[in-house]
C-alpha cells in the first residue's frame, strides 16, 4: 500500500524534545531517595575467588551496602540468566550467573556491587573491596581454545567446544570432484562491539504499596527482561514492569538482559530505596557484549564462465565465556553464504569456541556481514583468477528476477524454510554500478596513476534477512479525548519505529501524525512483545499497525454512521472528525469528532451498544510473521589508498538497496547510511583487541576508533523498492542493510587499487600498517609467487 | 560527604546560580544532577564522544572533563538554552530536524552546542570545514551525512537571518 503518509517523509514525532534537551534517557531519571550502585569487576580473565573481603567498602561513609551473590541468594529462586536460544546443537550449557559464583571467566565480570549515595562513592568503595584471586590460565584465541590440551574456559569443562553444528544441501563431493576449478581462501573477520554512545544502565524502584517491582532499563527487549526477572525473582508477571525509557542506541547488544539490571532490582527490594546503575564507557567495553572473530577456511567450486557450482567450508566462532544469547551468530552467517547468488550445493560446519572474553551477541549485522565478506572475497577470487570482470562475475550468479521467489533448500535457526522473497537483484547491482561510473572506473584509475595515485573500485551484493517474527504486538487505542494511541512490544532505540508506526495507523485514522501518540517497550502497556532487533519492527510491528488500525477504521465507521445516520461509505475521517460527505447529492454538513466516537464504545451502565459492537474503539492484533522478508543490494565503494602510510579514503559510496516498500524514505536513507558508517568502521578501523591472557586493550575512544565526520565519505543511497509478497505492508527491514556490505565492497576496492602489487586481502578490518605489511609482503618476488 | 566543598557562581542559560559544589564534581553532574539540566550527555567520561559539550563564556567545552568549580563566575550555555524561547527552535534545530540529523538524539545536544560555536565563528563554511568542526564529536547512528546536510542548511538560514538568531 501507499497512501498520503505511507510511503511519505513525515517528519519524526521524536525530534522536539531531543533537539531540545528534554528527552528522558535511563541516566535523566532521578527518584526521591535514589541510591546509586557501582561494580567491583574482575580483573582476570580468568581465575578462582578465595574471598571476598567487604569491610573496608562498608565503612565507608555514604556506602549502605555491599553485595556478593551469597548477599543476593535470598531473593533469588533461579542465580543464572537462562537466556540461550533453543537450539539441538549445544554441547555445554554456559549461563551467566547473577554474580561471579567462585570463578571469573572474563575481565569485567561483575563480582560484586557497591550501593551508595551517589556514583562518586560507590565507585571510591568498589576499590576498597578485596578479592582473592587466584589467577587460572585464560584462552583467548577462538581457535586455541579448540586444540587438545587447551586452558579450560571453565574450571568444571572437559574442553571448550560451546556447539558444534553442519548445514548445507545438495551433492556437495560430486560437484568439487566435477569442477572445472576450485579457490580456495582462509578468511578472519573481526567486529566490535555496538558502542551505542548511550552506555547501558538500569533504575530499579519498588513500591512497598502495590509490592511492584518497576524496572526502567535500556534494553531492546522490555518483555523478555520481564521473564528472565519472573524466572530469577519469583515474583509474578503482575508484580513486576519494565519499561524503556529514550534510549541512546541499541545496535544489538541491548537486546539481552544483563546481571547489573537483576541486580539493581534485588538491591532495591533489599534497601528499600530505589537503585539506579549507569554503565560507563570503560565498563562497556568489558561488560558490554561484543560480536567478535570468526576464521573461515572456505572452497568454492566454479565453471569456466565463473558459475558457482558449490561451496563448502568451516567456521570457528568466537562465542565468549558465557551464552548471552545463543548460535545464532554462526548460524546466521552459515546460512548467508549463499546470499544472493545461485549456489547448487553447500555445506558449511561451525564451531562455537567459548573464550575467556565478554560474551558475543548480535552487533548490527549479527554474522551477515562476515558472510557477505566471505562470499564477495570467493567472487573476486573467480574474477581474478578467471579473468574476468567482478561485476560480471556477480551478475552471472545472482538469482534473476524470475526466480522469484526462490526456495534455497536451507532452514534458519527456528526450522523455517530460507525463501527470498522478492526483488531484480541484477537491476540493483546494475543500478549501482551504473551511479558509481563503474565502467569508467579504468579512465579514472588512469588519471590516478599518472598523477602516482592508486584508486580502486569494489563492490559487494548483499542479502539481509529482516523482519523476525513471529509477530510484534499492537495495539491501537482512540480515546475519548480524540487522541489515537499506539502500543507496541517494540523498542525506539533512534530508528523512528514511533514516527513510523504513527505513519502507518493515521493513514487510516485521519492522516494526522500530530494526533498519535506511541508508547514503545513498557510491559505493562502491552502483556505480549518481542523487541527489537533483526531490522523487524517495520515487518512485524508495521503489519500489526496495519491491521489493527483498520479495524479501528471499521469500527470507527460503524459508530459514525449509527450517530450521523449514514452509511460508512459516506463516510470521511479527516484529522480529528469523522465528516458526512454523502456520494449522493444530500447536504453534507455533520460531523463527529473521533472522541465523541470513543464515548460511544466507551459505554454507559445500563446502555446497550450500538449494533452489537464490541466494547472499546481499540484493536491489538499480532500479524504472525513466520516467512523473513529478505532485504539486499549492492555497495560500490570507490577508493584511495597511500601507499607510503596505508591510510584508505574512501572517495565515493553507493548503496543501492531493495528494502521493499518505504514508509518513510528519509528514516530509511538515515538507516542506511548510518549502517554503512558502522561497516566502514568494520573495514577500516573497530578492533576489540586482546592479548594472550584475555585482557582487553582496547577499552576506551582513543583506542578503539570508531568512525569520525571526517572519515566518512557522503553516501548515495538509491531504491528498489519490491514489495515483499510475505508481509500485508509489502515492506522489508532496512536497519542493517548499510552494515552488511561495507567491508566487503570496502577491502574489495582497497584490493582493487592495490592491484599493481598484487595484495590479496583476507581479513576484515584492515588497518594502514597492515596494507603497508601486505605490500611489504606482495613486493618481495618470492613471497608473491609463494601467495599463488 | 568526602572532600571540600566550594561555592560557585555561574550563569546558565543565562540565570544565575550560587551553589557550593564538591571540589570533584564534574561540570556535567553539576549540570544534570545539581540542576536537572539533563540535556547535557555523558558518552564516554573521557574526552572523544563529545556528547557532553556544553558553550564555557561561548567555547565549546567537555562537561566531563571540566570541574563545576573551575566554572566559577563563567556564563554557560547548554543545549536546553540554545532555542531563543521555548516555541521557537534554533535555525540549527530546525535544520536538524528537516534533515534528520538525529536519530536516537543522545549525541546531539553535543554536537548542536559545537555547532552553535563555530556557525558564529564560521558563517559561511564548506562541507569540509563542517565535517572538521564536528570531528570531535561521536554519532553511531547517522553516518553524520543529515548531520552536515542541517548544519550547512543551518548556516545558509542564519546567514539569511543576518547573523541575528544566534
Amino acid at each position: 500500500m501507499r497512501g498520503k503518509l505511507v510511503g511519505s517523509p513525515v517528519r519524526r514525532l521524536e525530534d522536539l524534545p531531543l533537539l531540545r534537551g528534554r528527552g528522558r534517557f535511563i541516566d535523566d531519571i532521578a527518584l526521591p531517595g535514589m541510591l546509586e550502585a557501582a561494580f567491583v569487576r574482575s580483573p582476570h580473565a580468568h581465575a578462582r575467588i578465595d574471598g571476598i573481603d567487604t569491610e573496608a567498602a562498608l565503612a565507608l561513609p555514604g556506602v549502605h551496602a555491599v553485595l556478593t551473590l551469597e548477599d543476593l541468594r535470598p531473593w533469588l529462586v533461579n542465580e543464572e540468566l537462562v537466556v540461550g536460544l533453543p537450539s539441538a546443537s549445544y554441547r555445554q550449557f554456559r549461563n551467566r550467573p547473577v554474580l561471579a559464583r567462585g570463578e571469573v571467566v572474563h575481565v569485567g565480570e561483575p563480582v560484586a556491587v557497591v550501593i551508595a549515595d551517589n556514583r562518586y562513592i560507590a565507585e571510591d568503595a568498589t576499590q576498597l573491596v578485596m578479592v582473592d584471586y587466584d589467577i587460572l590460565p585464560a584462552v583467548s584465541d577462538c581457535r586455541a581454545a579448540l586444540v587438545d590440551g587447551a586452558p579450560k574456559v571453565h574450571l568444571d569443562a572437559e574442553d571448550n567446544l560451546l556447539a558444534a553444528f553442519d548445514m548445507g544441501y545438495g551433492d556437495v563431493d560430486a560437484a568439487f570432484r566435477n569442477a572445472r576449478h576450485r579457490f580456495r581462501e582462509t578468511l578472519h573477520i573481526h567486529r566490535g562491539g555496538s558502542h551505542s554512545i548511550e552506555c547501558r544502565g538500569a533504575v530499579a524502584a519498588h513500591d512497598a504499596v502495590s509490592d511492584r517491582l518497576t524496572l526502567w532499563v535500556s534494553s531492546q527487549m522490555p518483555h523478555s527482561t520481564l521473564r528472565v526477572l519472573v524466572d530469577m525473582l519469583g515474583r509474578d508477571e503482575n508484580q513486576i514492569r519494565v519499561v524503556t525509557p529514550d534510549i541512546g542506541g541499541g545496535f544489538g547488544p541491548k537486546l539481552v538482559v544483563y546481571p547489573e539490571e537483576v541486580v539493581a532490582c534485588i538491591a532495591t527490594l533489599k534497601l528499600g530505596h530505589p537503585v539506579k546503575w549507569i554503565e560507563d564507557r570503560r565498563e562497556h567495553f568489558m561488560a558490554t557484549t561484543q560480536e567478535r572473530d570468526q576464521y573461515w577456511e572456505v572452497e568454492i567450486a566454479v565453471d569456466d564462465d565463473g558459475r558457482i557450482q558449490a561451496i563448502q567450508g568451516d567456521i570457528v566462532h568466537d562465542h565468549g565465556a558465557y551464552t548471552a544469547r545463543g548460535i545464532n551468530l554462526p548460524q546466521n552467517s552459515g546460512e548467508s553464504v549463499p546470499g544472493p547468488y545461485i549456489v547448487p550445493a553447500y555445506r558449511m560446519g561451525a564451531k562455537l569456541a567459548l573464550t575467556n572474553k565478554i560474551p558475543v551477541t548480535p552487533v548490527r549485522g549479527a554474522g551477515h556481514p562476515q558472510a557477505t565478506f566471505v562470499i564477495e572475497r570467493l567472487l573476486d577470487r573467480v574474477a581474478r583468477e578467471l579473468g574476468l570482470d567482478r561485476a560480471e562475475v556477480r551478475r552471472r550468479n545472482l538469482v534473476p528476477a524470475s526466480e522469484m521467489p526462490y526456495e534455497r533448500p536451507l532452514r534458519s535457526r527456528g526450522g523455517v524454510p530460507v525463501v527470498l522473497d522478492s526483488g531484480d537483484y541484477p537491476r540493483c547491482q546494475q543500478m549501482a554500478l551504473e551511479r558509481a561510473g563503474w565502467d569508467a572506473f579504468p579512465a579514472r584509475r588512469r588519471t590516478a596513476h599518472a598523477e602516482g595515485r592508486h584508486i580502486g573500485i569494489g563492490c559487494a551484493n548483499f542479502l539481509k534477512g529482516t523482519g523476525r517474527g513471529p509477530f510484534e504486538t499492537v495495539t491501537v487505542r482512540i480515546g475519548t479525548s480524540g487522541r489515537v494511541h499506539v502500543y507496541t512490544g517494540g523498542t525506539a532505540i533512534g530508528q523512528g519505529t514511533k514516527t513510523m508506526l504513527a505513519q502507518i495507523v493515521a493513514e487510516q485514522l485521519g492522516g494526522d501524525v500530530g494526533n498519535v501518540t506511541v508508547t514503545t517497550g513498557d510491559t505493562a502497556a502491552t502483556a505480549l512483545g518481542i523487541g527489537t532487533s533483526n531490522s523487524r519492527l517495520a515487518v512485524t510491528a508495521g503489519s500489526s499497525a496495519h491491521v489493527a488500525a483498520g479495524k479501528v477504521r471499521d469500527k470507527l465507521l460503524q459508530v459514525a454512521a449509527g450517530v450521523l445516520d449514514a452509511t460508512p461509505e459516506d463516510l470521511e475521517i479527516d484529522g480529528r472528525d469523522i465528516i458526512f460527505r454523502p456520494q449522493a447529492g444530500r447536504i453534507a454538513n455533520k460531523k463527529l469528532t473521533l472522541g465523541e466516537a470513543a464515548h460511544v464504545l466507551a459505554g454507559t451502565p445500563g446502555y446497550v451498544l450500538p449494533g452489537g459492537m464490541e466494547p472499546g474503539l481499540e484493536a491489538t492484533e499480532h500479524v504472525i510473521i513466520d516467512r523473513t522478508p529478505f532485504a539486499g543490494g549492492t555497495a560500490v565503494a570507490e577508493v584511495e589508498v597511500d601507499v607510503e602510510t596505508g591510510g584508505v579514503r574512501i572517495m565515493n559510496y553507493v548503496l543501492a538497496i531493495d528494502s521493499g516498500r518505504l514508509i518513510n524514505p528519509q528514516l530509511v536513507d538515515g538507516q542506511a547510511v548510518g549502517g554503512t558508517a558502522h561497516g566502514i568502521g568494520n573495514a577500516l578501523f573497530e578492533w576489540m583487541a586482546f592479548d594472550e591472557n584475555g585482557q582487553p586493550l582496547t577499552t576506551n575512544f582513543a583506542d578503539y576508533l570508531l568512525v569520525g565526520a571526517c572519515e566518512m565519505p557522503r553516501v548515495e543511497v538509491l531504491h528498489q523498492e519490491s514489495p515483499s509478497p510475505f508481509n500485508p505492508l509489502g515492506v522489508k527491514g532496512v536497519g542493517e542493510c548499510g552494515v552488511v556490505p561495507a567491508a566487503a565492497a570496502i577491502c574489495s576496492a582497497i584490493e582493487d587499487a592495490l592491484a599493481p602489487f598484487g595484495v590479496h586481502i583476507r581479513k576484515a578490518p584492515i588497518s594502514p600498517p597492515e596494507i603497508i605489511a601486505l605490500i611489504d609482503e606482495a613486493r618481495r618476488p618470492s613471497a608473491a609467487q609463494y601467495s599463488r | 560527604m568526602t572532600g571540600t566543598t566550594r561555592r560557585i557562581s555561574v550563569t546558565v542559560n543565562g540565570t544565575p546560580r550560587d551553589e557550593e559544589v564538591e571540589v570533584r564534581l564534574t561540570l556535567a553532574d553539576f549540570l544534570r544532577k545539581r540542576l536537572g539540566l539533563t540535556g547535557t550527555h555523558l558518552g564516554c567520561e573521557h574526552g572523544v564522544c563529545g556528547a557532553c559539550t556544553v558553550l564555557v563564556d561561548g567555547m565549546s567545552a567537555r562537561s566531563c572533563l571540566m570541574l563545576a568549580v573551575q566554572a566559577d563566575d563563567c556564563d554557560i550555555t547548554t543545549v536546553e538554552g540554545i532555542a531563543p524561547s521555548k516555541d521557537v527552535l534554533h535555525p540549527l534545530q530546525e535544520a536538524f530536524r528537516d534533515h534528520h540529523g538525529l536519530q536516537c538524539g543522545f549525541c546531539t545536544a553535543g554536537i548542536l552546542t559545537t555547532l552553535v560555536e563555530f556557525l558564529r565563528d564560521n558563517p559561511s563554511p564548506s562541507e569540509g570545514e563542517v565535517r572538521e568542526a564536528i570531528s570531535g564529536n561521536l554519532c553511531r547512528c547517522t553516518g553524520y551525512q543529515g548531520i552536515v546536510d542541517a548544519a550547512l542548511d543551518a548556516a545558509r538560514r542564519l546567514r539569511e537571518a543576518g547573523g541575528a538568531a544566534r
